[in-house]
């Protein structure tokens, strides 16, 4: 018999995992870079590394099924007329007519109207379905200004400056051909088919200064009456917030990279821009440098998926967030009842994220008219306003158990984080210590 | 609102003396106006380089603006005729949806940026980014346009009868560009193109609605997309 040296197991490279391979393969096939949709899907820090003390012998907690506790939320009351009053701090992300099916964007509208709440048309125009069926509509103003128009201006309950989203701050957005019908053309002014590119910048605007004078034009044209949003992109957070306090925001909203975008360069989705929850405090922090926190709200975005999350974020000093990847998947996307059809696409139920093809078996992200006969608005809307009723519960129930009678009086003081990251990130104490990373010298 | 009752016994307009009433009072008495309004003929005084005089006014009224405008005059405008004595600022007439505006004198960066309708008529030069992402105004400048102009422009015209700067139609779309003058260069995918019979009949009827006598659509060369970059291909990457 002879005598085999014992083997080594085969070891596949940390670095040159199984996923950077598959790229590099695709790269050379291709030679096109990877566009896909949906948000940062890397590990970082998250909520999920910071927890809730709780009530203790120092604090008294409220009563889990007897003791009110505020959910409600004004948005824009610093010089609009018509400031919008939310019933929860939870709202629709801007998501375009054109990446969404017609269905998609009605059924968001009932099940944010059956919860008190707000949703954003998106980068593609307003439709009579989100318009019909929303009773708080806020308008997205975005450097393409495709369909953009007075009439549905004048009509929308809130007006959002766009000048970045987390997936891709400083990225313009693309809509691949394929999802480019007959209507979604007309509404953009676009030759049907054709790759549809939305600018990075704003055509009439560049900088701070020019903003201000494009935000006063804004509340001109509507008399004053309607909150204007800014939403900005996780690239600097404490300077983005002060320059849109500054430009005379009245709801500025930073959606970190986790945030969803319907078609970009998965090396722009990974690789731009911080995790949300980076990008909290640099931006409360700004609020309550100016004296302007509360007076002018802050919404956040991207990742949020249940009431913790939502406690948290407001904990941290928010003043509400905003749910898009979340708010899809309770409409049915990336459900596992398709597998067999994420699996003829090459992918599977939970990992489809080729958005820009229009293939979506979901019916969500297409503008096929057979697919998209998958989302029945009615059903899909009552789904979604569930879930946004089951995250408010869940923060109510922190709320209760942090001794706060409204979900807006829970504080960084509630927090410790579980990691050292989350802790500098946050400003929270790490769990066990008082040591809060950054400060007081350490 | 005591400027407003100095109506001019010539002209019978409704007269905004901005010296003495606010942009606000202005800009929401013309909001205010509703279809069939006897004040059809509007004149505000002292402009000064105001921002965002006479925007969103969805009325066929008739505004005539003596002196000098900042930002956004006209914007969004939906059916009345704005006319600017004097020069205006950046983004005159942005979004446009409908009717029409006229700068008797200059007019800064981005004239008629994403303009939906109507007619922008600038009597003197434009700057740079002129008719940027336009999509289906018409837009007329009887002198030269800076670079950039027609940036990544949809649809509508552009009618140059000066001279164009740098990059002209850069990633134009279906707008139609045409220029009597030299143009310093053309941007990516847009280029020179045959001017047919349709084309000249198109250009005079431009010309027509513009007012302009004596301008000749035969000295005009036509520019448009080669609609190259219409679909994604890596091996257009050297022309972004």
């Amino acid at each position: 018999m002879t005598y085999r040296n014992p083997p080594t197991t085969p070891r596949k490279s940390a670095t040159f995992d199984d996923y950077t391979l598959s790229e590099i393969r695709r790269a050379a096939a291709t030679g096109i870079y990877d566009i896909r949709g949906a948000g940062a899907k890397r590990k970082l820090p998250h909520f999920d590394d910071l927890l809730f003390l709780g009530a203790s012998i120092s604090r008294y907690p409220l009563e889990g099924y007897r003791e009110r506790c505020d959910t409600s939320v004004v948005l824009g009351s610093r010089h609009a007329k018509k400031p919008i009053e939310l019933k929860i701090p939870i709202t629709i992300a801007g998501m375009s007519f054109g990446s969404l099916s017609g269905p998609a964007k009605e059924a968001l509208g009932r099940g944010a109207t059956l919860s008190g709440t707000s949703t954003t048309t998106g980068d593609g125009g307003m439709t009579e379905e989100e318009r019909g069926h929303s009773k708080q509509l806020v308008y997205q103003y975005l450097p393409s200004r495709y369909g953009m128009n007075l009439r549905d201006l004048r009509r929308a309950d809130a007006i959002e400056v766009v000048v970045g989203q987390g997936a891709k701050p400083g990225g313009g957005g693309m809509l691949l051909g394929q999802k480019i019908s007959d209507r979604v053309a007309e509404m953009r002014t676009l030759p049907k088919g054709i790759d549809q590119r939305s600018a990075s910048r704003h055509p009439d605007w560049t900088g701070p200064d020019d903003l201000e004078i494009k935000i006063l034009e804004l509340r001109e044209i509507t008399d004053w009456e309607k909150p204007i949003y800014v939403k900005v992109g996780g690239a600097r957070p404490y300077y983005d917030t002060a320059l849109a306090v500054k430009a005379g925001a009245d709801v500025v909203v930073v959606d970190g990279m986790q945030g969803g975008t319907a078609a970009t360069q998965e090396v722009f989705i990974e690789n731009v821009g911080q995790p949300t929850l980076a990008c909290i405090r640099p931006a409360v922090q700004a609020l309550q440098d100016l004296g302007m926190h509360r007076k002018v709200q802050l919404i956040v975005s991207g990742g949020i998926r249940n009431g913790a999350d939502v406690a948290k974020a407001l904990a941290l000093g928010v003043d509400a967030v905003s749910i898009g990847t979340a708010a899809l998947v309770a409409l049915g996307d990336n459900d596992p009842r398709w597998e067999a059809e994420y699996n003829e696409l090459g992918t599977t139920s939970g990992a489809y994220d080729d958005w820009h093809e229009g293939k979506d078996p979901a019916g969500i992200t297409t503008q096929d008219p057979e697919l998209m006969k998958r989302v029945d608005p009615v059903a899909a809307g009552r789904r979604l306003a569930n879930y946004l009723k089951v995250m408010t519960l869940e923060a109510q129930t922190i709320a209760r158990a942090c001794g706060k009678n409204s979900l807006h009086n829970l504080e960084p003081e509630d927090l410790v984080a579980l990691t050292i990251e989350a802790a500098a990130m946050a400003g929270v104490p790490l769990a066990g210590t008082n040591w809060i990373p950054g400060k007081n010298g350490f | 609102m005591p400027a407003t009752s100095k109506a001019t016994r010539e002209s019978h307009a409704r007269v905004f003396d901005l010296d003495v009433s606010s942009l606000r009072e202005l800009n929401q008495a013309l909001h205010n106006l509703t279809p069939g309004s006897n004040e059809t003929a509007w004149e505000v005084l002292n402009p000064k380089g105001n921002h965002s005089v006479a925007v969103g006014v969805d009325q066929p009224v008739s505004i005539d603006v003596r002196g000098s405008v900042g930002y956004y005059c006209g914007g969004m405008n939906s059916g009345s005729t704005i006319t600017v004595h004097g020069s205006a600022g950046p983004g005159v007439g942005e979004n446009m949806m409908s009717g029409s505006i006229v700068i008797k004198g200059d007019a800064s960066q981005y004239a008629g940026a994403t303009g939906k309708g109507g007619l922008l008529v600038i009597e003197g030069n434009a700057s740079s980014r002129c008719g940027i992402s336009m999509k289906g105004i018409d837009i007329v400048v009887h002198g030269n346009i800076g670079h950039m102009s027609a940036f990544m422009a949809q649809s509508g015209n552009l009618v140059v009868l000066g001279d164009a700067g740098d990059a002209l139609g850069d990633s134009i779309y279906e707008a139609r560009l045409f220029v009597r003058g030299k143009v310093d260069s053309l941007g990516a995918d847009c280029i020179a193109k045959e001017m047919r019979p349709e084309h000249l009949e198109l250009l005079q009827g431009l010309l027509d609605r513009a007012g302009l006598t004596g301008v000749k659509p035969s000295e005009f060369k036509r520019y448009g997309s080669a609609r190259t970059l219409y679909n994604f291909n890596i091996d257009n990457a050297d022309a972004y």
